[in-house]
């Protein structure tokens, strides 16, 4: 059996991601491969050859991959796909985005979202939220997977020394041109992978009071995140949002703050470890997955907080 | 230009999911459905390109049992102009859907297919993505802006580090986001209305597709419960919490 793993980067650095997503590759067993397409994307493709467990990178270093462009990938994809048991991506937008196109046209069911490895074959995916988990089994020769990545321990980033092997580029689809991105900065840990999250929700009434979160956040090195309400009012941009639709976080530590604990919402973070709710409303369906809960107005709880720390 | 909005029935957004007990999969028996929520935001987006001048016809399009009718006719209800309902069974697979809409593209010659990102229920995340490279169209995924001038396609889309733009060409597959816009309610008026448009079946031997299961459900199963845990009287008290006994932080 070999695995292929497609590489999340921005031409500069591996994407954690990867990480997890051969974390889930070890898991199903056999030679893992990693394919890093890009643009001048050297430094990626000798990162990854890096990877423990990792045997062989395949590296496709063409001006049509800056972007991670779906129509340009799928073609990449499909040129070095035989011979492949399994297809492996993390379930980000980049994952979700490309490997769809790749199953269809292999004509293979895909696999979203594992978040366990029974076998080569079977695998434990959430649906309805998380409020099922459905154990899938495929027949396909080619089974096609994004990976959960807060499900999957990353493997170490050091260790391996994998050969990087060129492969020809498959051209520009002239499909879809890439324009600009407008990128969130920040100084704080990436949301999916934090150690500790706070989230603010509705309850903040404000994109300026989500300047009380950071202040705890900066403390705690915490990464600040979002309920969908939040983000819908414009308090803060999207790729704050955690949820069912958003992003999902596991960390040590999750407090939300204002958050009501829709089930949408709760999907995005119910596997932390510990869950803190500070909300005025008793009542609030957050406290029910809280291990800690504090009912009080944020606006004097926070700052304490802050104080506290 | 005509627009294809494929609108799946699932189960309503509010509902509290539950599991069988025989584990086969969720309970859908007396369970509100509805259509699913991005698809809402897919036939606003349609309804504004038409109300725009830039589409002349929206025809709505649902696969699954027969009561996916209603969903068709709530797509009809806010402004689409008439339905296409494909029978199949409620947990076709994504790229069975994909194949079913490619057919009916080859039959419709929509210069536009708008999808949502994502079923609430199967949470696959796959059929416009599946779609697109079938038809080998541009995709535009998880968009939070669309402008169209001549065949001239802008999208804004929702990635997990921000926003990007992408160019692409008509035809073309989008797949819509939350923030794309706010889908309005249909009016009694129109709900009224709705009941008259044309709505057609067109079965999956009329497209030649074989829409069978390529993967096998093994099981469902309830997620494990957390335990219940407590309610602190004060800010000092959850920090020591914190410290002391979670130890986090
Ligand atoms: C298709 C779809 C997808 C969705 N995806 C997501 C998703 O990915 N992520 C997500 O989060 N949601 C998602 N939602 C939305 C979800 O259903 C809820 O609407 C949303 O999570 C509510 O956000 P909220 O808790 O911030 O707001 P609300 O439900 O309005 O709750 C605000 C809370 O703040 C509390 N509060 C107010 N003022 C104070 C104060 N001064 N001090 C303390 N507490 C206060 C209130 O008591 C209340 O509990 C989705 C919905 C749909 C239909
Ligand atoms: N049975 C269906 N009938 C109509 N549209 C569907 C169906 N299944 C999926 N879709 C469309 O595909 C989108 C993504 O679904 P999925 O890939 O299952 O997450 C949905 O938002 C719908 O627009």
């Amino acid at each position: 059996m070999s695995i292929l793993v497609l590489a999340e980067h921005d031409n500069n650095e591996l994407n954690p991601a990867t990480l997890n997503a051969v974390a889930a590759a070890a898991q199903i067993g056999g030679d893992i491969h990693i394919l890093v397409a890009g643009s001048g994307c050297g430094g990626v493709a000798d990162a990854a050859a890096k990877v423990a467990g990792v045997s062989k990178v395949l590296s496709a270093d063409s001006a049509e991959y800056a972007n991670g462009i779906a129509e340009n990938m799928i073609p990449l994809i499909m040129s070095v796909i035989d011979g492949y048991s399994h297809l492996l991506a993390p379930a980000t937008t980049y994952g979700k985005n490309i490997l769809p196109g790749v199953a269809a046209l292999k004509d293979v069911a895909q696999i979203s979202d594992i978040i366990r490895v029974d076998d080569a074959d079977t695998f434990q995916r959430p649906i309805y939220a998380g409020n099922a988990l459905a154990t899938v089994k495929s027949g396909e020769a080619l089974k096609v997977i994004t990976v959960r990545t807060t499900s999957f321990e990353a493997v170490a980033a050091e260790g391996g020394s994998a050969a990087v092997e060129a492969v020809s580029a498959t051209g520009d689809a002239g499909k879809t041109t890439f324009g600009k991105s407008e990128l969130s900065s920040s100084d704080r840990p990436e949301l999916t992978s934090a150690k500790i999250v706070i989230s603010g929700g509705r309850g903040m009434q404000d994109g300026s009071n989500f300047a009380m979160l950071e202040k705890v956040a900066d403390k705690l090195g915490a990464a600040v995140g979002a309920s969908r309400a939040a983000v819908d009012a414009g308090f803060v941009p999207n790729d704050y949002q955690v949820g069912q639709t958003g992003k999902v976080v596991a960390p040590d530590l999750y407090v939300a703050v204002g958050i009501s604990g829709a089930i949408q919402h709760l999907a995005g973070m119910k596997d932390s470890k510990v869950i803190v709710a500070i909300n005025k409303d008793e009542e609030a369906p957050i406290f029910q997955v809280a291990d800690y809960g504090l009912v009080d107005d944020l606006f004097s709880a926070v700052p304490q907080l802050e104080g506290e720390l | 230009m005509k627009i294809l909005v494929p609108v799946k029935r699932v189960i309503d957004y509010n509902v509290k999911v539950r599991v069988k007990a025989d584990q086969t999969g969720v309970e859908l028996a007396n369970v509100k459905m509805a259509m699913n929520p991005f698809d809402e935001i897919a036939v606003e987006q349609a309804i504004r390109l038409k109300e725009a001048g830039t589409a002349t016809e929206i025809v709505a399009v649902s696969i699954g049992p027969d009561q996916s009718q209603e969903t068709i006719r709530t797509a009809l209800a806010m402004g689409a102009d008439r339905g296409i309902h494909v029978p199949a069974s409620h947990d076709t697979e994504p790229l069975a859907v994909a194949k079913i809409l490619k057919a009916l593209v080859e039959k419709e010659a929509p210069g536009l297919v708008i999808l949502g990102k994502q079923a609430i229920d199967d949470d696959s995340n796959q059929t416009g993505q599946m779609l697109s490279a079938l038809l080998g169209w541009p995709q535009a995924t998880f968009a939070s802006g669309v402008e169209i001038a001549g065949d001239a396609l802008n999208v804004i889309r929702e990635v997990d580090g921000g926003l990007e733009h992408i160019s692409s060409k008509l035809p073309a597959v989008i797949t819509v986001d939350l923030r794309l816009n706010e889908p309005r309610y249909a009016s009694l008026p129109n709900i009224m209305k709705a009941k008259k448009k044309p709505l057609d079946q067109v079965s999956l031997d009329d497209l030649g597709v074989d829409a069978s299961q390529r993967l096998t459900v093994v099981k469902v199963e309830e997620p494990p419960a957390r335990e219940a845990g407590i309610t602190v009287a004060s800010v000092s008290e959850l920090v020591d919490k914190l410290k002391n006994e979670a130890k986090v932080i």
